[in-house]
């Protein structure tokens, strides 16, 4: 049976040509190029991030390779968070929902990556803090750098709860955006300052003579994981983009009767 | 289209399959996924989720731009 006879064929074969037709549609490319990039940045983090080689520090050892996926989780976190409130004091400028809808999603895809990276904090913690340096339980728990962002988290949270009580759009989408400002603001001194401050675990901390509560990139880090390190965190925050996009639009679909266009 | 990428992934997941399992035929030799303590494991299975996990998003993707294009 010949394919062009066959309207059943030809139209299934139609129907293939945005991608598969022999002219690349260039459309597609560019609008969807940094999805095949955060595709390629992480594939590229997953196989570089595994084989090559890092340098073997005491109880740390290999496990140094969660930088990869646990920092960028945090790095991915506050990319988000800064682009929910730029959204939100666009919202309050000009009152537009579509800004309210844009702040509401990289706020909860922000949160997916924050408590994606404290529980995988948590595991790693087990095994280099807990078990490895025998710290007990109580001063694990007493980790100013985990208190910091578990109240971030919480906040972030709240905006959530905030979110839910409210029957009046109008008067919703304004609360929770200045609530929103608040929660960003609170980011500092839970997870930037107050870190900083206190002796701590957590690498970077004043303890480990470094300022910085995450990592300090200029001593802690050899230039091989650095050229790792930093395509991850692009690579993972352009996926978090991606998904809090697609809720965006979703979301524009459903209340399109909403936003009066 | 959605049909066809998902048995394109299908395809190359079984292409996978089967290197794993010739690869547990030969016990005992040195290949490459046995080698460096089998690390080359953990990467095929990272890369296999990531690429499960990616299809999914971009199955989502077109979903919503064909309803976006219905309004």
């Amino acid at each position: 049976m010949r394919v062009e006879n066959n309207p059943k064929l030809r139209t299934k074969n139609s129907k293939l040509s945005p991608i598969f037709a022999p002219s690349i549609n260039f459309s597609f490319l560019k609008k969807n190029w940094w999805k095949i990039l955060s595709l390629l940045l992480l594939i590229y983090t997953v196989v570089a991030g595994f084989l090559v080689a890092v340098p073997d520090l005491p109880i740390i050892h290999q496990s140094i390779r969660n930088l990869y996926f646990h920092v960028c989780m945090w790095f991915g976190m506050m990319i988000l968070f800064i682009i929910s409130f730029v959204y939100s004091i666009k919202y309050l400028r000009g009152f537009n929902l579509r800004n309210d809808i844009y702040a509401q999603n990289y706020a909860a895809v922000g949160t997916l990556f924050g408590m994606l990276g404290y529980v995988t904090g948590a595991i790693w913690a087990n095994y280099t803090w807990l078990t490895d340096q025998n710290q007990s339980l109580g001063s694990v728990l007493k980790e100013p750098k985990l208190i910091g962002a578990a109240i971030a988290l919480l906040i972030y949270g709240a905006y959530f709860v905030l979110r839910g009580s409210f029957t009046d759009i109008d008067k919703k989408a304004r609360v929770s955006a200045v609530y929103n400002i608040f929660a960003f603001a609170m980011l500092f001194p839970s997870i930037w300052i107050i870190p900083r401050l206190v002796g701590s675990l957590h690498p970077g901390a004043p303890g480990s003579d470094s300022g910085n509560p995450a990592l300090n990139a200029q001593n802690d880090l050899d230039a091989g994981m650095r050229m790792i390190f930093y395509p991850a965190v692009i690579g993972w925050t352009l996926l978090g983009v991606w998904i809090a996009g697609l809720k965006i639009r979703l979301q524009l679909i459903k209340d399109k009767t909403l936003l009066n266009e | 289209m959605n049909k066809f990428i998902l048995r394109l992934v299908f395809c190359v997941l079984s292409f996978l399959m089967c290197g794993v399992s010739f690869a547990q035929d030969n016990t005992g030799s040195a290949d490459v996924m046995r080698s460096n303590g089998k690390i080359y494991v953990v990467v095929a299975v990272c890369l296999t989720i990531l690429l499960g996990l990616f299809g999914y998003v971009f199955s989502i993707d077109r979903k919503i731009s064909r309803l976006e294009k219905e309004k």
